[in-house]
Protein backbone atom coordinates (compact mmCIF):
# COMPACT_ATOMS: atom_id res chain seq x y z
CA UNK A 1 0.00 0.00 0.00
CA UNK A 2 1.27 3.19 -0.86
CA UNK A 3 1.67 5.98 1.47
CA UNK A 4 -1.40 8.35 1.95
CA UNK A 5 -1.90 11.68 4.06
CA UNK A 6 -5.23 11.09 4.82
CA UNK A 7 -8.05 8.41 4.43
CA UNK A 8 -11.93 8.25 3.60
CA UNK A 9 -14.05 5.80 4.67
CA UNK A 10 -17.08 6.15 1.90
CA UNK A 11 -18.18 2.12 2.25
CA UNK A 12 -21.95 1.62 2.07
CA UNK A 13 -22.47 5.37 0.43
CA UNK A 14 -24.16 5.31 -3.03
CA UNK A 15 -23.38 7.52 -5.85
CA UNK A 16 -22.47 10.78 -5.91
CA UNK A 17 -21.68 10.79 -1.88
CA UNK A 18 -18.16 9.10 -2.23
CA UNK A 19 -17.20 11.92 -4.52
CA UNK A 20 -18.72 14.45 -2.64
CA UNK A 21 -16.88 13.42 0.24
CA UNK A 22 -13.69 12.98 -1.73
CA UNK A 23 -14.02 16.16 -3.21
CA UNK A 24 -14.68 18.07 0.63
CA UNK A 25 -12.09 15.67 2.32
CA UNK A 26 -9.48 17.51 -0.75
CA UNK A 27 -10.38 20.48 0.40
CA UNK A 28 -8.83 20.81 3.64
CA UNK A 29 -5.95 18.74 1.92
CA UNK A 30 -2.12 20.84 1.08
CA UNK A 31 -1.51 20.41 -2.79
CA UNK A 32 0.69 17.54 -3.79
CA UNK A 33 -1.23 15.31 -0.10
CA UNK A 34 -2.67 11.85 -0.95
CA UNK A 35 -6.09 10.90 0.07
CA UNK A 36 -7.08 7.47 0.01
CA UNK A 37 -10.56 6.16 -0.53
CA UNK A 38 -12.23 2.97 0.17
CA UNK A 39 -15.45 2.38 -1.77
CA UNK A 40 -18.25 0.05 -1.81
CA UNK A 41 -20.34 1.76 -4.58
CA UNK A 42 -19.06 -0.39 -8.22
CA UNK A 43 -20.06 3.04 -9.90
CA UNK A 44 -17.12 4.70 -7.84
CA UNK A 45 -14.38 3.07 -10.46
CA UNK A 46 -15.82 5.00 -13.45
CA UNK A 47 -16.50 8.05 -11.08
CA UNK A 48 -13.23 8.48 -9.60
CA UNK A 49 -11.57 7.84 -12.93
CA UNK A 50 -13.63 10.94 -14.84
CA UNK A 51 -13.46 12.88 -11.43
CA UNK A 52 -9.87 13.06 -11.52
CA UNK A 53 -9.84 13.79 -15.15
CA UNK A 54 -12.19 16.67 -14.63
CA UNK A 55 -10.73 18.36 -11.35
CA UNK A 56 -6.69 17.74 -12.32
CA UNK A 57 -6.52 15.65 -8.94
CA UNK A 58 -3.96 12.91 -10.24
CA UNK A 59 -5.48 9.18 -9.53
CA UNK A 60 -2.41 7.14 -8.30
CA UNK A 61 -4.45 4.36 -8.05
CA UNK A 62 -7.63 2.50 -8.53
CA UNK A 63 -8.24 -1.00 -7.58
CA UNK A 64 -10.67 -3.40 -6.28
CA UNK A 65 -9.76 -6.31 -3.27
CA UNK A 66 -12.61 -8.47 -1.97
CA UNK A 67 -15.40 -6.51 -2.79
CA UNK A 68 -13.84 -3.24 -2.42
CA UNK A 69 -12.47 -0.37 -3.70
CA UNK A 70 -9.77 1.80 -3.38
CA UNK A 71 -8.82 4.94 -4.49
CA UNK A 72 -5.51 7.05 -3.67
CA UNK A 73 -6.22 10.74 -5.11
CA UNK A 74 -3.20 12.89 -5.07
CA UNK A 75 -4.65 16.94 -4.87
CA UNK A 76 -3.40 18.81 -7.68
CA UNK B 1 -16.32 35.86 -17.35
CA UNK B 2 -14.66 33.32 -15.86
CA UNK B 3 -13.37 30.10 -17.66
CA UNK B 4 -15.07 27.67 -15.30
CA UNK B 5 -17.84 25.89 -16.77
CA UNK B 6 -21.56 26.23 -16.05
CA UNK B 7 -24.46 24.26 -15.26
CA UNK B 8 -28.20 25.38 -15.53
CA UNK B 9 -31.33 22.97 -14.22
CA UNK B 10 -34.86 23.43 -14.28
CA UNK B 11 -36.37 21.21 -11.85
CA UNK B 12 -40.20 20.98 -12.04
CA UNK B 13 -41.41 17.59 -10.82
CA UNK B 14 -41.67 17.12 -7.10
CA UNK B 15 -41.84 13.94 -6.33
CA UNK B 16 -39.15 11.71 -4.67
CA UNK B 17 -37.88 9.53 -7.68
CA UNK B 18 -38.01 12.84 -9.91
CA UNK B 19 -36.15 14.99 -7.34
CA UNK B 20 -32.99 13.15 -6.82
CA UNK B 21 -31.81 14.19 -10.33
CA UNK B 22 -31.55 18.06 -10.08
CA UNK B 23 -29.74 17.64 -6.91
CA UNK B 24 -27.70 14.56 -7.54
CA UNK B 25 -26.14 16.51 -10.94
CA UNK B 26 -26.26 19.55 -9.12
CA UNK B 27 -23.96 18.74 -6.53
CA UNK B 28 -21.78 16.34 -8.37
CA UNK B 29 -21.34 19.28 -11.05
CA UNK B 30 -19.91 21.58 -8.28
CA UNK B 31 -17.42 18.92 -6.85
CA UNK B 32 -16.36 19.01 -10.43
CA UNK B 33 -16.00 22.75 -10.76
CA UNK B 34 -18.82 23.74 -11.92
CA UNK B 35 -20.70 26.70 -11.32
CA UNK B 36 -24.41 25.70 -10.73
CA UNK B 37 -28.09 26.94 -10.55
CA UNK B 38 -31.05 25.50 -10.60
CA UNK B 39 -34.24 27.24 -11.03
CA UNK B 40 -37.06 25.59 -9.48
CA UNK B 41 -40.55 26.00 -10.72
CA UNK B 42 -44.11 25.00 -10.78
CA UNK B 43 -44.33 21.22 -8.66
CA UNK B 44 -40.14 22.04 -8.09
CA UNK B 45 -41.15 24.39 -5.58
CA UNK B 46 -41.86 21.36 -3.14
CA UNK B 47 -38.15 20.46 -3.26
CA UNK B 48 -37.23 23.73 -1.66
CA UNK B 49 -39.66 22.88 1.71
CA UNK B 50 -38.13 23.75 4.69
CA UNK B 51 -38.91 19.71 4.88
CA UNK B 52 -39.26 17.77 2.05
CA UNK B 53 -42.26 16.16 1.55
CA UNK B 54 -42.43 14.32 -1.65
CA UNK B 55 -43.89 10.92 -2.39
CA UNK B 56 -43.38 8.20 -5.31
CA UNK B 57 -46.37 7.38 -7.13
CA UNK B 58 -46.89 3.86 -8.60
CA UNK B 59 -49.79 4.88 -10.56
CA UNK B 60 -49.41 5.33 -13.93
CA UNK B 61 -45.73 4.10 -13.68
CA UNK B 62 -45.21 0.96 -15.54
CA UNK B 63 -41.19 1.18 -15.16
CA UNK B 64 -41.33 1.19 -11.54
CA UNK B 65 -39.59 -2.44 -9.88
CA UNK B 66 -42.09 -3.45 -7.08
CA UNK B 67 -41.31 -5.27 -4.33
CA UNK B 68 -42.19 -9.15 -3.70
CA UNK B 69 -43.62 -9.58 -7.24
CA UNK B 70 -46.23 -6.87 -6.95
CA UNK B 71 -46.20 -6.01 -10.22
CA UNK B 72 -47.38 -9.27 -11.54
CA UNK B 73 -50.22 -9.51 -9.34
CA UNK B 74 -51.09 -6.09 -8.84
CA UNK B 75 -53.46 -4.57 -11.70
CA UNK B 76 -52.81 -1.40 -13.46
CA UNK B 77 -55.85 -0.07 -10.95
CA UNK B 78 -55.03 -1.54 -8.03
CA UNK B 79 -52.00 1.14 -7.66
CA UNK B 80 -54.53 3.59 -6.85
CA UNK B 81 -55.85 1.96 -3.92
CA UNK B 82 -55.46 4.56 -1.03
CA UNK B 83 -52.23 4.36 0.82
CA UNK B 84 -50.52 2.28 -1.86
CA UNK B 85 -48.41 5.65 -2.77
CA UNK B 86 -47.46 5.88 1.20
CA UNK B 87 -47.15 2.33 1.32
CA UNK B 88 -44.43 2.42 -1.83
CA UNK B 89 -42.86 6.00 -0.32
CA UNK B 90 -41.86 4.18 2.92
CA UNK B 91 -40.83 1.06 1.08
CA UNK B 92 -38.29 3.30 -1.34
CA UNK B 93 -36.94 5.37 1.03
CA UNK B 94 -36.24 2.27 3.44
CA UNK B 95 -34.61 0.92 0.19
CA UNK B 96 -32.58 3.87 -0.28
CA UNK B 97 -31.68 4.43 3.20
CA UNK B 98 -29.97 0.97 3.07
CA UNK B 99 -28.32 1.16 -0.28
CA UNK B 100 -26.63 4.40 0.95
CA UNK B 101 -28.10 6.64 -0.89
CA UNK B 102 -28.55 10.24 0.40
CA UNK B 103 -31.77 11.54 1.26
CA UNK B 104 -33.14 14.55 -0.74
CA UNK B 105 -32.28 17.33 2.35
CA UNK B 106 -28.68 16.09 2.55
CA UNK B 107 -28.53 16.31 -0.87
CA UNK B 108 -29.90 19.44 -1.14
CA UNK B 109 -27.77 20.91 1.90
CA UNK B 110 -24.53 19.57 0.15
CA UNK B 111 -25.50 21.62 -2.74
CA UNK B 112 -26.02 24.85 -0.64
CA UNK B 113 -22.71 24.35 0.71
CA UNK B 114 -20.82 24.09 -2.66
CA UNK B 115 -22.40 27.57 -3.39
CA UNK B 116 -24.98 25.62 -6.12
CA UNK B 117 -27.16 28.50 -6.79
CA UNK B 118 -31.28 28.03 -6.12
CA UNK B 119 -33.68 30.25 -7.16
CA UNK B 120 -37.29 29.92 -7.10
CA UNK B 121 -40.18 30.64 -9.63
CA UNK B 122 -41.64 33.83 -8.20
CA UNK B 123 -44.66 33.37 -10.95
CA UNK B 124 -45.24 30.11 -9.31
CA UNK B 125 -44.92 31.11 -5.49
CA UNK B 126 -47.63 33.14 -6.52
CA UNK B 127 -49.83 30.65 -8.08
CA UNK B 128 -49.76 28.48 -5.76
CA UNK B 129 -49.87 31.15 -2.59
CA UNK B 130 -46.54 29.32 -1.35
CA UNK B 131 -45.33 31.03 1.65
CA UNK B 132 -42.00 32.09 1.05
CA UNK B 133 -41.36 31.16 4.81
CA UNK B 134 -42.11 27.36 4.42
CA UNK B 135 -38.64 27.70 2.08
CA UNK B 136 -35.54 27.21 2.95
CA UNK B 137 -33.17 30.10 3.43
CA UNK B 138 -30.27 31.01 1.00
CA UNK B 139 -32.47 30.72 -1.80
CA UNK B 140 -33.51 33.53 -4.68
CA UNK B 141 -36.89 34.26 -6.30
CA UNK B 142 -36.92 35.24 -9.95
CA UNK B 143 -38.39 34.91 -13.00
CA UNK B 144 -37.44 33.51 -16.75
CA UNK B 145 -35.07 36.31 -17.44
CA UNK B 146 -33.39 35.37 -14.70
CA UNK B 147 -33.03 31.94 -15.39
CA UNK B 148 -31.83 33.29 -19.32
CA UNK B 149 -29.26 35.43 -17.69
CA UNK B 150 -27.45 32.51 -16.07
CA UNK B 151 -28.70 29.45 -18.74
CA UNK B 152 -27.53 31.85 -21.38
CA UNK B 153 -23.84 31.30 -20.93
CA UNK B 154 -24.15 27.96 -19.75
CA UNK B 155 -21.98 24.99 -21.33
CA UNK B 156 -25.10 22.43 -20.09
CA UNK B 157 -28.96 23.32 -19.54
CA UNK B 158 -31.19 20.54 -18.35
CA UNK B 159 -34.87 20.37 -17.71
CA UNK B 160 -36.02 17.88 -15.33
Amino acid sequence: MANFDQELDATGLNCPLPILRAKKALADMQSGQVLHIIATDPGSVKDFDAFAKQTGNELLESKEEGGKFYFLLKKA
Amino acid sequence: MSDEKKLAIIATKGTLDWGYPPFILASTAAALGYQTQIFFTFYGLQLLRRKINVKVSPLGNPGMPMPMGMDKWFPVLGTAIPGMEAMMTAMMKAKMKKKGVASLEELRELCLEADVKMIACQMTVDLFDMNPSDFIDGIEYGGAAMFFEFAGESDITLFV
